[in-house]
């Protein structure tokens, strides 16, 4: 019998798992993909946002704002590359500067700090590359950006070496109430565990729903982006922003925590949670977007396009809490933005609850931090030179894009919930996230795997286990 | 610090006939940096003969053809060190590189010789629409799977784009089994040499549609299929032409590019359109003693001209340390009318021995056009041809003689001429 049994590995569930560790209970994460971080926490724009957006008095401004003061320090403490960029929100009207006042207003009564509308010319002079046609923006300076992956890994990684459990593959299928606890069915076998928390993203209303008669419905909401070589990462230096609509934060164009450059995300609702597709249409979109805010889109230097699902709740607000008529079930629902700000912060909130009602105590053996983490690529040619006498591996570069040696992939494959596919190596390590994604290092990370994991390499995937990559051996099918 | 007349930057084809060059021009001071465990480069993956006719006259697979080089370093004691990465060269010509074994090593050279070879373009490079599973991969990378591991990276194939690699490995996967639907071309001509496309579509029917691209990749976890569609003139998919291809393979041959992240740390000038250092006839970089040859300078259909380039780095690189190089640009070399570019783009006549070639490839296809070359106003030379394709690199050589004989000659240009 487990004290608490997440549903999803995402930065919401890594969050709070992270949180719970704290405490002496048995602690199970279970989720459908086969790594953390591989539903909406893989694709989104990677921001921390001020907190101005936000409707006063709703759960969204309340986590944005604890999130976005929290994860200065909070990154530092877990090395997750983060930077408090600022931010700015383009009129191009000076009928539309009223908005931007009114956003200030907004952002004020929720508690952001520094927020201040500037002239055309001081927003040119700030960021050189922005169009012409601005006539004034709100500048936020608390604003950041977030390396999304790092933020969901390095928590689970706590989490773990601190005894939660782990188990991928594993879908939820059905979850039973009973007097004092739960079972839950995943692939066919069945889970006790007195509490239940649903961290499962665009899922999260089919999992509330099998339990609670306070129903929720998700609609996903589809944001497609454009990444570009770090080449022109420094195009701007802070997220640029259009006025927000109905739909979302608009198209932003902003450098990200690993110094490349971001364009999007579209918006549109859909009906099919597994659909990550990307359309002609939506990039297109994308970079016309993106183009009323700066000069010239450097489309070039594009290295990736993708797409991800935001969990939009039909009420606006993310739900969170135990559900009222079902004790011991816990909802951190509609996470959508300003979803990868309040993580953490959810994290606490949530693990708070939840051992309360536990009556739970402090570890006393709690380990607060990561293992040791080395990145060989932004050290100066003495330390390289240092580092390589203490490790040899990490003189052997695997990919050449974003110098990741040897000794970092190792690493990454055996940390505390560590990487089993090609993607997991390249949202831990940067192997393969470089301008030519992955087509040199891929099958050198693909042959790391198998050893190190002692897996065929046929069974190595990119990602979940259908996504294998060698099929069969040559000359089989003649 | 480790002092060495030449450093080589990789170990490819390019890297061990610069090599070559400079031992036969006297010196002997000569190191090839490696990060692979083994010589010969990209070579060692393309099984597939048609290497060497020029060089040597015979028809080789890239295996046999890269051991003649590797022989020959062997032979002349050539230092070459394996499984060593270059990861920086400074202004001063210091070379900083790292390895398992050794840590990090650095160099202090005289002239460094840029050998560093070119890699593919990514799908994102493309945008293709669609899904990011499992089964795409770049021909290379696909080439190594089948060529080196022995594995199949799938069972049915479309292939994108009519690069040579792509060409080649229609013909290697259809040879191991696989079943390789078509191959997918936007332009209206294909990007490959005409002798693949012969040996490796036609030979085994398999088709290849010309003006037309994959719009879109099915399938979530592994690639289930791609819709086609055919393009108009500027290149957009055209509604209404589109038609769905089963498959769980898409590779894309969709260009080369030469790799240059060193040489663009160090500020040498790159050219947009080789995305290839700029250099002058003895295949000098814009900073001084800095070298390149091979596909790290402009990508080549064929390894014959990598190596007959290379090494004329080397020796020219050897000229250099002995101070026997004119740094003086006199001439300029101009790309114009259907020349996309050309190599070198500078010229000074005392650097010339009796001859010097231009390489260079046309930016569409001409039938029973002319190139011509112009010293200044004058038309030096003017050669029908059959056929240009940017898909074939040509080259025009210059007699010194001709330089000579016009000491007051500012401009060179290339241009394609239809009478």
């Amino acid at each position: 019998m487990y004290d608490v049994l997440i549903i999803g590995a995402g930065v919401i569930g890594a969050s709070v798992a992270r949180a719970i560790s704290k405490y002496d209970l048995k602690v199970i994460v279970v989720d459908k993909h086969s790594d953390v971080c591989e539903g909406t926490s893989k694709a989104n724009s990677g921001i921390v946002h001020s907190g101005y957006d936000a409707k006063p008095g709703t759960l969204k401004a309340k986590f944005n704002l604890i999130g976005n003061k929290m994860m200065g320090e909070f990154c530092q403490r877990y090395r997750v590359p983060f930077r408090r960029n600022g931010s700015l929100v383009l009129a191009f009207d000076v009928n539309e500067i009223p908005k931007l006042e009114a956003l200030k207003t907004q952002g004020t009564l929720n508690g952001v700090e520094g927020l201040e509308v500037l002239s055309k010319e001081q927003v040119l002079a700030m960021e050189p590359n922005l169009s012409s046609q601005v006539a004034a923006a709100l500048y936020a300076p608390t604003g950041g950006i977030v390396d999304p992956f790092e933020l969901t890994i390095s928590q689970a990684e706590v989490a773990n070496q601190n005894g939660v459990e782990f188990q991928f593959n594993s879908l939820v299928s059905s979850i039973v109430k009973q007097t004092s606890h739960f079972q839950v069915f995943v692939n066919d076998t069945m889970i006790e565990s007195k509490t239940v928390i649903n961290c499962a993203g665009v899922f999260s209303d089919e999992i509330n729903n099998q339990l609670s008669a306070h129903k929720l419905k998700i609609t996903p909401r589809k944001g497609e982006y454009c990444l570009f070589d770090k080449e022109v990462g420094h195009f701007v230096d802070r997220t640029i922003f259009q006025l927000p609509t109905a739909y979302g934060k608009g198209v932003l164009v902003t450098p990200t925590a690993e110094n490349n450059l971001l364009i999007g995300p579209t918006a549109y609702d859909i009906d099919d949670k597994y659909d990550n597709s990307t359309t002609a249409e939506g990039i297109k979109e994308v970079l016309s977007k993106a183009s009323q805010s700066v000069k010239s889109i450097p489309t070039s230097f594009i290295i990736t396009a993708f797409s991800g699902l935001r969990a939009t709740e039909t009420s606006g607000d993310f739900i969170i809490g135990e559900a009222k008529d079902v004790e011991g079930f816990y909802n951190a629902a509609g996470i959508e933005s300003p979803g990868l700000t309040a993580a953490p912060a959810i994290g606490d909130y949530l693990a708070d609850l939840v051992t309360k009602k536990l009556n739970a105590k402090m570890k006393t053996s709690y380990i607060d931090g990561r293992a040791d983490l080395v990145r060989f690529e932004p050290l100066s040619v003495a330390d390289k030179s240092k580092l390589i006498e203490s490790n040899h591996e990490f003189g052997k570069i695997i990919c050449r894009c974003e110098m990741v040696t040897l000794a970092e992939i190792k690493d990454a494959i055996h940390r505390p919930v560590g990487a089993t596919t090609i993607d997991g190596v390249k949202r831990r390590t940067r192997a393969g996230a470089g301008r030519c994604q992955g087509g040199f290092c891929g099958p050198k990370v693909l042959e790391i795997l198998s050893k190190e994991l002692h897996k065929d390499p046929r069974e190595i995937a990119k990602f979940d286990q259908q996504a294998i990559l060698l099929v069969g051996f040559d000359k089989e099918n003649l | 610090m480790i002092n060495k007349d030449i450093v080589i930057i990789g170990g490819g084809p390019a890297g061990l006939a610069a090599a070559i060059g400079a031992y036969e021009a006297g010196n002997k001071n000569i190191v090839i940096l490696e990060r692979d465990n083994l010589l010969g480069g990209i070579l060692n993956q393309c099984i597939h003969n048609g290497f060497g006719l020029h060089t040597f006259k015979e028809e080789l697979t890239g295996p046999e053809y890269s051991a003649r080089y590797v022989k020959k370093i062997k032979d002349l004691n050539i230092e070459t060190k394996l499984e060593t990465m270059v990861i920086d060269i400074s202004n001063e010509l210091i070379v900083s590189a790292i390895s398992e074994n050794e840590g990090m090593v650095q160099y202090q050279a005289k002239a460094v010789i840029l050998t560093m070879g070119c890699r593919e373009r990514p799908r994102g490079a493309l945008s293709i629409p669609g899904y990011r599973p499992s089964g795409i991969f770049s021909a290379g990378t696909a080439q190594r799977f089948v060529n080196i591991e022995g594995y199949m990276p799938g069972k049915s194939v479309v292939i994108l784009g009519s690069g040579d690699i792509g060409l080649i490995m229609a013909r290697r996967m259809t040879l191991e089994g696989a079943d390789v639907k078509m191959v997918v071309e936007i332009m209206p001509y294909s990007g490959g040499l005409k002798r693949n496309i012969v040996q490796c579509l036609d030979d085994f029917s398999i088709p290849l549609k010309l003006s037309h691209t994959v719009t879109k990749i099915h399938g979530s976890t592994r690639v289930s299929g791609v819709t086609i569609a055919k393009v108009d003139d500027l290149r957009n998919p055209i509604k209404g032409t589109e038609e769905y291809v089963e498959c769980d393979t898409l590779l894309l041959s969709v260009g080369l590019i030469p790799e240059n992240e060193l040489s663009r740390k160090v500020g040498v000038i790159i050219n947009p359109k080789t995305q290839g250092p700029i250099v002058s006839e003895s295949l000098e970089t814009s900073i001084k003693g800095i070298f390149a040859a091979g596909n790290v300078l402009h990508v080549h259909d064929l390894v014959d001209h990598v190596s007959s380039e290379a090494y004329l780095a080397g020796k020219n690189a050897v000229k250099y340390i002995n101070g026997l190089l004119e740094e003086l640009k006199m001439i300029d070399i101009l790309a114009s009318d259907g020349v996309r570019y050309t190599v070198p783009s500078t010229l000074n006549v005392n650097n010339v021995e009796d001859l010097t070639q231009i390489r260079f490839r046309s930016s569409d296809v001409y039938k029973d056009a002319y190139v011509s070359v112009y010293f200044d106003e004058e038309r030096i030379l003017h050669s029908k041809k059959r056929i240009l394709t940017p898909g074939e690199m040509e080259t025009v050589t210059i007699l010194k003689k001709w330089l000579i004989e016009r000491p007051n000659l500012k401009t060179i240009t290339v241009k394609i001429e239809k009478e």
